[in-house]
This record gives structure tokens, sequence and C-alpha cells, in this order.
């Protein structure tokens, strides 16, 4: 992903001299080309964030769309009132793309982890959060961040993820692409989870149901047209991501589930556990230790889907009621 | 764009130093409002870079070729408030709603509250990295437009700061200059004595910037060193030794006006002392 969005950047840099580009001391010749397209719009930062996103702040105020780029946990949680105060209080045009996201660089420790980024910027007012999913998606999400006229925040991966889009997928904010049309389940996929996503429909194919998988390149605003309808065409509606299930895009879901006065469908999410990783090992083995792995997904899903009864309908409840059932 | 080039009247500057104070004063008794200490410390600093060296029009504020000053000391706004409205920017009638609800002039400043304030401050350590960018994009797109960050003492702890300090030569030549408000107080004690501050010019300097210090009251002085730091290719600070407080005998370098109003009677005591008749 970061491959695609390099390339991606330096294309959009070319045809809009607004761009400027700057980065936390990563990348290495990752940049090499943009240097040399817009040599005076590239800034390597250094290691100092609260800087990065301040500067960036104070360009956009003065017409020009930057785009700030380091590791995730860096350019988010690190800067986070540099983002709040300078970036989204001020309405800034910044993007802020956090690369390694989630536990792609699950080797280098939890210092490195980043499953708390979707939840503490998307309570930031004015925000835009994206998850792309693979390459294609970066690169479509890159160029609608750049149409925004607002702040922007997008995670994507490392290198190598599989490319699921056979093109560059056109889409908008707030709203999701189904991948594939199902019933009964459906798997909401945020960011690179998309191909275990995938990989758990085929799955789950194999014991009879035909779930519906859908991509979420934006977490925040909620595709709320897409969850309504899903929610009450299903009964089971899944959420996977690389990140804790408390606050990112499966509790962002389940706050919106527990607005609903007739909310359907049960939601059971899959992300990372209220707990650091504290042992060595690379990303897959990091979600194996979270569940998150097709597997997993699969035999949990299969066990509620076999419990529940075939049409269920749950009974209307007021939302504080379901909150509380919920726990 | 109005440029006064320091052809000023120091005997006007004096003035008009005295009657924001004036104006400072009566906003936090009105108001009821903390930090008049630290507005009344910046207030000549804003008199020699307001009247002495900013090109603006206040009839422009978003005049894309304007120079930008940033307090970074949002908490003094009163002094910026009274400043912009003795500039032309707006009414000076407005000041009377300082802190009013659902008026334009909150107790630290949110984003464009009121022409000419050109960043919401309040937490520190940000109009710098801010201003920098600011300078940036001048540098990018081939502006002469200068940026000007009041900051204080105390939130030169920051480590913000310090990381925009060494960014700065790197990548800009002139075009950006610091002042720093040196009162020599903090919230709940001497700067000096919380964090070692000490010796503040010299670690500018040590950063590569050039930087000099001068009597943060003195608009003769102040002009001097803005007029230097104007010519000045390298990112340029300008410390500033204030007291917190100045222009009232009884607020002088004392900290508890950090924190409290003053009583009708006092406001009367300082116009006398100010000479406000």
């Amino acid at each position: 992903m970061r491959n695609a969005f390099a390339q991606e950047i330096t294309a959009l840099a070319e045809a809009d001299p607004r761009l400027v580009l700057l980065m936390g001391d990563i990348g290495n010749r990752l940049f090499d080309r943009f240097k040399v397209v817009a040599s005076n719009r590239f800034f390597n930062c250094g290691v100092a964030e609260q800087n990065m996103i301040g500067m960036a702040a104070g360009l956009a105020s003065c017409g020009f769309r930057p785009i700030c780029y380091t590791i995730t946990p860096f350019v988010t949680t690190r800067c986070l009132e540099q983002i709040r105060v300078d970036v989204c209080y001020h309405r800034m045009p910044v993007t802020i793309v956090g690369t390694g996201a989630g536990l792609s660089y699950a080797s280098l420790g939890a210092t490195h982890h980043s499953c708390e980024d979707l939840a503490m910027l998307r309570v930031l007012p004015e925000m835009t959060v994206l998850a792309p999913a693979d390459s294609m998606e970066v690169r479509a999400c890159l160029r609608l961040a750049l149409r925004q006229g607002g702040p922007v925040y997008m995670r994507i991966g490392k290198k190598g993820e599989p490319v699921i889009h056979a093109e560059v997928p056109e889409i908008e904010v707030g709203k999701c692409i189904v991948m594939r049309p199902g019933e009964r389940i459906a798997l909401l996929s945020a960011g690179n989870m998309l191909p275990t996503a995938l990989a758990v429909a085929e799955s789950l194919g194999s014991s009879g149901f035909r779930p519906e998988v859908a991509s979420f390149p934006t977490i925040k605003p909620l595709d709320t047209s897409y969850l309504s309808d899903v929610f009450r065409r299903c009964s089971i509606v899944a959420t996977i991501e690389e990140h804790s299930v408390l606050g990112g895009f499966g509790g962002s879901i389940a706050e919106w589930r527990c607005d609903q006065t007739n909310p359907g469908a049960r939601l059971v999410r899959f992300g990372t556990g209220d707990e650091f990783l504290h042992v060595a090992g690379e990303q897959e083995f990091a979600r194996s230790h979270f569940g998150l792995t097709t597997g997993i997904i699969a035999q949990e899903l299969l066990r509620h889907l076999e419990g529940e009864r075939p049409a269920l309908k749950p009974e209307p409840v007021s939302a504080l009621a379901h909150f509380s059932e919920q726990g | 764009m109005i440029n006064h080039d320091f052809r000023v009247d120091l005997g006007q500057l004096d003035r008009l130093s005295r009657k924001l104070r004036y104006n400072i004063i009566k906003m936090s008794h009105r108001a009821e409002t903390a930090h008049l200490g630290g507005a009344l410390s910046v207030v000549d600093i804003l008199v020699a870079v307001y009247w002495g060296c900013l090109r603006i029009d206040p009839a422009k504020p978003q005049d894309q070729d304007r120079d930008r000053l940033i307090l970074s000391k949002g908490h003094a706004v009163s002094a910026l408030y009274a400043t912009l409205a003795e500039r032309g920017f707006f009414p000076c009638a407005e000041l009377e709603h300082y802190n009013e609800e659902r008026r334009h002039l909150p107790e630290q400043p949110s984003p464009g509250c009121i022409p000419g304030v050109e960043w919401a401050t309040g937490s520190l350590g940000h109009g710098l990295p801010v201003g920098l960018g600011m300078a940036l994009a001048a540098k990018i797109s081939g502006k002469s437009y200068r940026v000007f960050v009041v900051m204080s003492d105390g939130e030169c702890q920051e480590g913000s700061v310090w990381e925009a300090a060494m960014f700065a030569p790197q990548h800009l030549g002139g075009g950006l200059v610091v002042i720093v408000d040196y009162n020599r107080w903090q919230a709940t004690g001497r700067s000096n004595q919380i964090m070692g501050l000490s010796p503040l010019a010299a670690k500018w300097t040590a950063f590569g910037w050039d930087s000099v210090e001068v009597d943060g009251h003195n608009l003769q002085a102040l002009s001097e060193a803005l007029a230097q730091a104007c010519r000045s290719s390298k990112p340029f600070a300008i410390i500033a030794h204030t007291i917190k407080g100045r222009g009232v005998s009884f607020m002088e370098d004392d900290n508890n006006w950090h924190y409290r109003s003053p009583s009708a009677d006092e406001v009367r005591a300082a116009a006398s002392e100010l000479g406000i008749s």
C-alpha cells in the first residue's frame, strides 16, 4: 500500500501545485520521484511530529494542501493535540497518513502497533477517517482526501498486501463498497482485513451460507444508509478490523446500532483486545493472538449461526435498554 | 499595505500603551477574567509590532500578502483584542463585550473569532510550528510576508517549541520572528525555578537563530530589535524582558494577577497611575 501511496501522491503533486508532502523521516527512497517532480514541496520533518502537524496547519492556512506521512502511532497519538487544535479546530485541509497501521509492524513491538488510532481520531470534530483495503483503495482514498475541504486521516498498511480490486474503484466519502452480495450474514471489513473477510465468506460458503462482504474505506462518516439496510436484511453483522474492538470501526457501528429504534441484526465485532502484545512475532502471529484469522472468525460465526433461529426477528428495544444488555 | 517602517512617534506609542493597558484592565474587571498580569506584560511588544512593523491593512484582514502575527500565549488575548480594536480591525465598542456569551471575543480566541486574530491559541507551544508553516508557505510561493510569533517564557518549556526551533534554520532564511515575553513568571511560580530556561537567548542562538535581548517595555529598543529581525537572513528571536502586571504598581511582578481580576476601585487606581483621566 505504501508504494501505491508514494506513486499516487507523486502523480497528484505533479498536477496540483498546492500539494506539499511532509514526512517524518521514513520511507527510504520511497519518495525519490516526488523529490524530483516537486523538490520545493517535499520536507523531511525529522523525528518531530508535533512540529510537522503544526506546520501542515500553517501551510494549509496559506492555501496549500499538506499531507503528513509517517508510522501510524507517531503521526496520530504522538501529536494528537496538534491534530485536534491546529488541524481540526481550524478546519484545515490537512491529510494525515499513517503507514503500517494496525498490526502491520507487529514485530517492532507495541510501540509501533496502532490499534487505537481510529478511536482517537474519529472522535475529533471535522475529521474524516479513511481506511483503504488495498493499493487500489489507497489511490482512490488519496484522491478523495485531497478533494475534501477539511481534515482527513487515512491509515494504510505496509507493502505486499493482496490487491483485491482489479482497478481503482470509484468511491465517495461515507459510502462502502459491497464486494459480494449475500444474505443472512454480512461481513463488514475495515482496511487491510478485507482479504480475510473474503476468505471467511468462502469458508462459510462451504458450510452452506452465503455471506455478504463489504469494504468500508470510510470509517467516518459511516455509511448509515447501507448499515440500516444490511442490519434489516441480515441476522448477524460482523465487523473485522486490525484495531481494538473498543472505539474503532466495530465500536462506531455499535454506537450507531445503539441509537436505532429497531436495530435488527446482532452485531459481532472482531478486532484486537484490550491489551498490549508483549511477545515477539510477525503480523500473522499477532493476528492469530487476537483471533483475527480466517479459521477463528469463521468458527466463531458458525457458532453464532448455528445457535440462532432461522428467521430471527429481534423484538424492538429502546436504545438504552439495548446498550445495557450488551454491557 | 501600510508600512510604518519605524517612523513612529515614541510619545504616541507610549500614550497608546497606556490606553491599551487601561482597556485591558477594564475588560478584566467587567468580564471577571484572569491572566491580567501576562496581558499587561505583552502590551508594549504588541504596540511596537502593530504600529511599527507589521505590513497589514485592517480593511483587508485576509490579504494573502499580509504579515501575520500569532499570539501563541493565548491566555493574554485581551491584550491582542485591545490592540486590534485600536489598530482598526473592529470597533473599540466590541471590547465592552469581551467574554460575553454569543459574542465574538472569547476569553481565549477561537479560529477567526474576530478580524485580525490569525490563530486560535490557548494551548501553549502551538504558535511557533503553525507560524513556521506560514513562513514556509511564503517561501514556497515566493511571497515576502513575514510571520511574528509572540510566546510566553513558560511556553518555552513545551517540546514542540524546540522541534520548530530546530527545523526553521534548515529550511528558512528570514521572515520568521519569535518574540518571547519574558516576564519570569508562569502560573504557579518563577519560570526559571520550575524549569531552567536560562540562558534563553543563547538557546535560540544554539539552535541556529539570530537573537537579541531587549527591555520589553522600551518601545525604542523594541522597535530597533524588530528592525534588526526584519533585516535578518535567519529566523530571529527577540527575548523581551518584561514585568508581569507592568504599568500598575500594585500589579507589577505580583503573580496573584495571573488569577484575579480588579475591583472597581482598583480600576480607578490603575487609571490614575496610567495617566488616564
